[in-house]
């Protein structure tokens, strides 16, 4: 159960190798967060992350195979972990693809991958578990979306608009759970530097996995609906939002 | 009869943290409990969600939640089946609170045996968190008051008195609902001449002092509290109005009250003012709660002896003020309360220093002394100091502060109180009482399915938890909850005895369970 004080005591992943994933793992077990499941393509870098999450001290620490495009495991993937494991107070969504704009725009399957993983994927995968969070009647669901999914940018709109996608589908999924004791927070951080961003230039405003763990976090404590990392972000984009689009497409990145 | 069904709910505790929605079903007769009891135990899908009865929600923590399962919601039990006025002796139902005890027989004189800083808890409730109150070093806890109770338990109804299950009944006293569900209760009430009491109050200028006039003083009053100031620093720390009293008798009123016995023996509370909004939090911080801790302070007389105080003023202040847990704002707030045993009254003076060096607002502090504990392995007090403080949630290292706090009871050999707690860690719960697994034995025998379920139960582990990973055989599964274990033989389940509470005066309907959301 979740305290009063926002702490949570079991957290499912899906996307467990996942930097910002591993990153939040790392504070919510030591803040007694005892069972800890990692859902995630299999491979040394989840099996990793798993080791790193019981030499943390969690009771439980597994890993479990999980794909985000295998839209129609979703429901049977959910229904064993919630069997296998009991209840979870946290499920972090943090699965997703970066791609390459380039290529993309040259290869449209490519295209198409990355929106299926970050947004037809992930919200078939949402509605799963949201329906057993329902029925435990309590629980936190944290989505990773991205301020790139505010506006998309003509740099990177495929990224971009699958984030906006799953934004908006996580912002109508939180509203038609009020009353049912689960919440969804949305966490829009900017340009994360990591594994995932290696060798790109950082966009105004970076931040890192344990800056964005640390409000992932602190917005479980205070209850918040959406978090911005860093926060300056919500003020920046309230304006970029309103940009003309002549000034928009000639921003640079 | 129609099979009990509920409606989904929000639920929190008195303290407004942790909404978890469950089946709200009313138990409109004792007959639902015994239903409820019975769909609980079938669940859905294979696994039990459990139910937990629930009173007047006063709990602040998630004691009285059960997310995804089923809440009983027994105030509905509010029958007052007998009275002996002779004896004092009387049975009522789990749901009857204690503000509809004294209305009713304060005037005919009898008091309840214990009662806590609020009137607006039920019988039941008194029973599942063996409550205390002020006369705990003369008279102990709720359940050393009760003579007998009725248990509805997943195994069958049985009427439990100290002799006749000695470990079930005090399994069940501070068992937080999760040995069963209280039907009714047999309780020895204490006879009054009045509804007043005569006060002595005085200040005293530092944490030293109190605790010494406390330490010498308090064996002969039969009531004893002190507030304490948690906001003053340096030579002033623990600066603390102490108040303490016995009953009146009519003799020792004033003329207005003595020549009109009626009047000395009215019991007619109200209330004064109702909190219409939540306000944003941080409304309560170090400087409104500052400023009121002055006027606290210096509205209290220095020395004043033997001043007639209606009851509802003495034990109840804050019932005259309704949905007061409302000022903390939409976060909410937890009690911290705590007892050590006496030679550690440092334990208090350090926990203080450090809320007062933070200036964190806290402006419901209380001390007190308890006298021996009874037999209940969960049971909170023991013989020592007990400090309660109301905090608001939103201080940025709240959690580890109070971590740091269990530390130090848990090392002192005290507790802190679970129906007061929303945060307490499983190791630092284990370490406080350690005769859980004494408590966990007697709870396997009457519930082996663990159908009792809270959200408190699952925080601290007290339900069962879920199957253990069929891969890691790491994991303990605890003695007669495995989920091997073949299904255990049930007794035939009797009927609940009695059923006299069907019809529900409106004089005394109590307020429905605090609920939260849409």
């Amino acid at each position: 159960m979740i305290d009063a004080v926002g702490r949570p005591q079991s957290v499912l992943v899906l996307g467990g190798s996942s930097e910002i994933a591993q990153a939040t793992v790392a504070k919510l077990v030591p803040a007694r967060c005892r069972t800890v499941v990692l859902a995630g393509r299999e491979g040394p870098r989840l099996s990793e992350a798993v080791d790193r999450a019981k030499a943390l001290g969690a009771d439980v620490a597994e890993a479990v195979a999980f794909d985000a495009t295998d839209v129609a495991g979703h429901g049977a993937f959910a229904d064993r972990v919630f069997d296998r494991f009991g209840d979870f107070d946290l499920v972090i969504v943090a699965a997703g693809l970066l791609g390459d704009q380039a290529a993309e725009e040259k290869d449209p399957v490519s295209a198409a991958a990355v929106l299926t993983t970050n947004f037809a994927g992930l919200a078939a995968a949402m509605l799963a578990v949201a329906g057993h969070l329902r029925r435990q009647g309590h629980g936190r669901l944290v989505v990773l979306s991205s301020v790139a999914g505010e506006r998309a940018r003509k740099a990177n709109f495929v990224y971009g608009s699958s984030k906006a996608g799953l934004d908006a589908f996580s912002q109508g999924l939180g509203d038609s759970l009020v009353g049912t004791g689960v919440r969804v927070m949305i966490v829009r951080p900017g340009f994360v530097v990591g594994r995932m961003t290696e060798g790109m230039s950082p966009a105004p405003f970076p931040t890192t996995p344990e800056a964005v763990a640390d409000a992932v976090v602190h917005g479980i404590e205070t209850g918040a609906s959406v978090v911005y990392v860093p926060p300056v972000l919500r003020w920046v984009f309230a304006v970029m939002r309103h940009l003309p689009r002549a000034v928009w497409r000639r921003m640079p990145g | 009869m129609s099979v009990p069904r509920g409606r989904r709910a929000l639920l929190t505790g008195w303290g407004r943290t942790a909404p978890t929605a469950a089946e709200v079903v009313h138990a409109v007769h004792p007959h639902i409990v015994d239903q409820a009891l019975g769909m609980a135990a079938k669940g859905s899908g294979g696994r039990t969600r459990g139910i937990v009865a629930r009173g007047l929600g006063r709990s602040y923590g998630d004691a009285a939640q059960n997310a995804g399962g089923a809440v009983l919601d027994a105030t509905w039990l509010d029958a007052i089946h007998q009275v002996d006025l002779a004896s004092g002796v009387i049975t009522v139902g789990a749901g009857v609170s204690l503000q509809t005890l004294m209305e009713r027989l304060v005037p005919l004189g009898w008091f309840v045996p214990v009662t806590p800083g609020t009137r607006l808890v039920t019988v039941g409730g008194a029973i599942a968190a063996d409550i205390h109150g002020k006369n705990h070093h003369v008279d102990g806890g709720f359940c050393s008051h009760v003579l007998e109770m009725t248990l509805v338990t997943p195994t069958g109804t049985t009427t439990v008195s100290p002799a006749s299950d000695h470990d079930l009944f005090w399994a069940t006293a501070g068992g937080m609902g999760l040995t069963g569900v209280i039907t009714r209760a047999t309780l020895q009430m204490t006879p009054v001449e009045t509804s007043y009491l005569l006060v002595d109050t005085e200040r005293a200028p530092d944490l030293d002092t109190v605790m010494d006039k406390m330490l010498t003083g308090d064996d002969d009053y039969r009531y004893s509290v002190a507030w304490i100031d948690c906001q003053s620093t340096g030579s002033r720390l623990g600066r603390s109005v102490l108040t303490r009293g016995d009953h009146a008798r009519l003799e020792d009123l004033p003329d207005r009250l003595r020549l009109a016995p009626d009047r000395a023996r009215a019991f007619v509370p109200r209330t004064l003012a109702r909190v219409p909004i939540t306000p944003p939090s941080g409304l309560l911080n170090p400087l409104t709660v500052g400023a009121f801790n002055e006027f606290w302070f210096r509205k209290a007389p220095r020395h004043q002896v033997a001043k007639p105080h209606h009851m509802t003023g003495f034990f109840h202040p804050l019932d005259g003020v309704g949905g007061w847990n409302r000022l903390y704002g939409g976060r909410g707030f937890l009690q911290y309360q705590f007892v050590v045993p006496d030679r550690h009254g440092e334990t208090v003076r350090r926990v203080i220093e450090r809320l007062s060096a933070l200036r964190l607002a806290s402006f419901l502090a209380v001390l007190k002394r308890f006298g021996p504990g009874d037999p209940g392995p969960l049971s909170f007090p023991i013989a020592g100091w007990t400090l309660a403080l109301d905090i608001p949630v939103g201080f940025d290292r709240l959690d580890v502060l109070l971590d740091e706090f269990d530390q130090e009871v848990a090392a002192a050999g005290g507790r802190i109180y679970l129906a007061k707690d929303s945060r307490v860690s499983r190791p630092a719960f284990r370490a406080m009482y350690p005769r859980v697994d004494e408590w966990l034995a007697v709870r396997a025998r009457v519930d082996p399915d663990g159908v009792l379920q809270s959200d408190l139960g699952r925080r601290l582990g007290l339900c069962t938890d879920p199957p253990p990973p069929s891969t890691a055989s790491g994991r303990k599964a605890r003695a007669g909850a495995g989920p091997d274990r073949p299904p255990p033989a049930r007794p035939p389940r009797r009927k609940a005895t009695g059923g006299t509470s069907r019809t529900r005066s409106p004089s005394t309907s109590p307020p429905s369970p605090e609920r939260t959301g849409s």
